[in-house]
């Protein structure tokens, strides 16, 4: 399996009350519980089931994902931009597992 | 004598009479509820209130040709402001083998009610899109989308 890499693409500056969008992508295989391998074995359920933004701690939006989102899960979403600050992205899988991500905005 | 015996016999056909019935209702309950579960999933997220379906901004192709990986994305017009916004979307399909989705959570530092991903599709079916909004009421679109090669695995 290749490695879960999370990436994303938060615009580096903004002016005020931008609405701006921002972009990710999670490189995850996303078993939805009903594929097969190679040699006919069910593969276990895997997913990412979870997907949360915080801008400077304070959570703007969440996700819950099924299985019936696909590979590499990609989410794109608006913010409006107000102040400077970080956007703190966090996947959590099956699993348990965390892979998290932070970006910074200026805004001007 | 021939009083008893007749008892005995109307009391099995009796219960062969409700057996098949309950059996023919079980059937019927499963085969009506097949094509609906998405429905089913949208009462219970409702709770049974009313659901306006409006035309909100539901963006899926006519034609998916790969059921892997088909993008969907949505727009709803919303102020979203403390006293008016959108609480939370859900994604459903009541082809695949579970009807939901995803379920977006929105808050008012968004400034806009609208996000983009992309899901299977088992097969060619109906997507609905639910929205919640800050006061309890629902609202509700679906479109119909034609899979050439479905994408669930199998």
């Amino acid at each position: 399996m290749s490695k879960i890499k999370p990436r994303g693409k938060v615009p580096k500056k903004a002016s005020v009350d931008e609405i701006i969008e921002i972009k990710t992508l999670i490189r995850h295989p996303m078993h939805s519980g009903r594929m097969k391998d190679k040699d006919g074995k069910k593969i276990p359920k895997r997913i990412i089931n979870k997907f949360l933004v915080k801008f400077n701690d304070k959570q703007v939006f969440g996700m819950d994902l099924e299985p019936s989102i696909s590979t590499n899960p990609y989410i794109a979403f608006p913010f409006k931009a107000k102040e400077s600050g970080t956007f703190n992205f966090e996947w959590i899988d099956d699993n348990g597992e965390k892979y998290t991500m932070s970006r910074k905005m200026t805004v001007s | 004598m021939k009083q008893i015996k007749m008892q005995i016999i109307s009391r099995r056909n009796i219960l062969l009479l409700l057996g098949g019935a309950t059996g023919s209702l079980l059937f019927s309950n499963y085969a009506l509820a097949k094509p609906n579960l998405a429905l089913n999933k949208i009462k219970e997220i409702s709770k049974n209130t009313k659901v306006e379906e409006t035309d909100l901004f539901l963006d899926v192709p006519e034609i998916a040709e790969n059921g892997n990986q088909v993008k969907v994305s949505f727009d709803i017009d919303s102020p979203m402001t403390q006293d008016d916004y959108v609480k939370t979307v859900y994604i459903l399909a009541d082809g695949n083998p579970a009807p939901n989705v995803a379920k977006f959570s929105f808050s008012t530092d968004m400034g806009a009610c609208s996000a983009t991903t992309r899901m299977r599709l088992s097969k060619t079916q109906n997507v609905y899109l639910l929205a919640e909004y800050n006061n309890g009421n629902f609202a509700m679109t679906k479109s119909k989308v034609k899979v050439t090669i479905g994408g669930c695995g199998g």
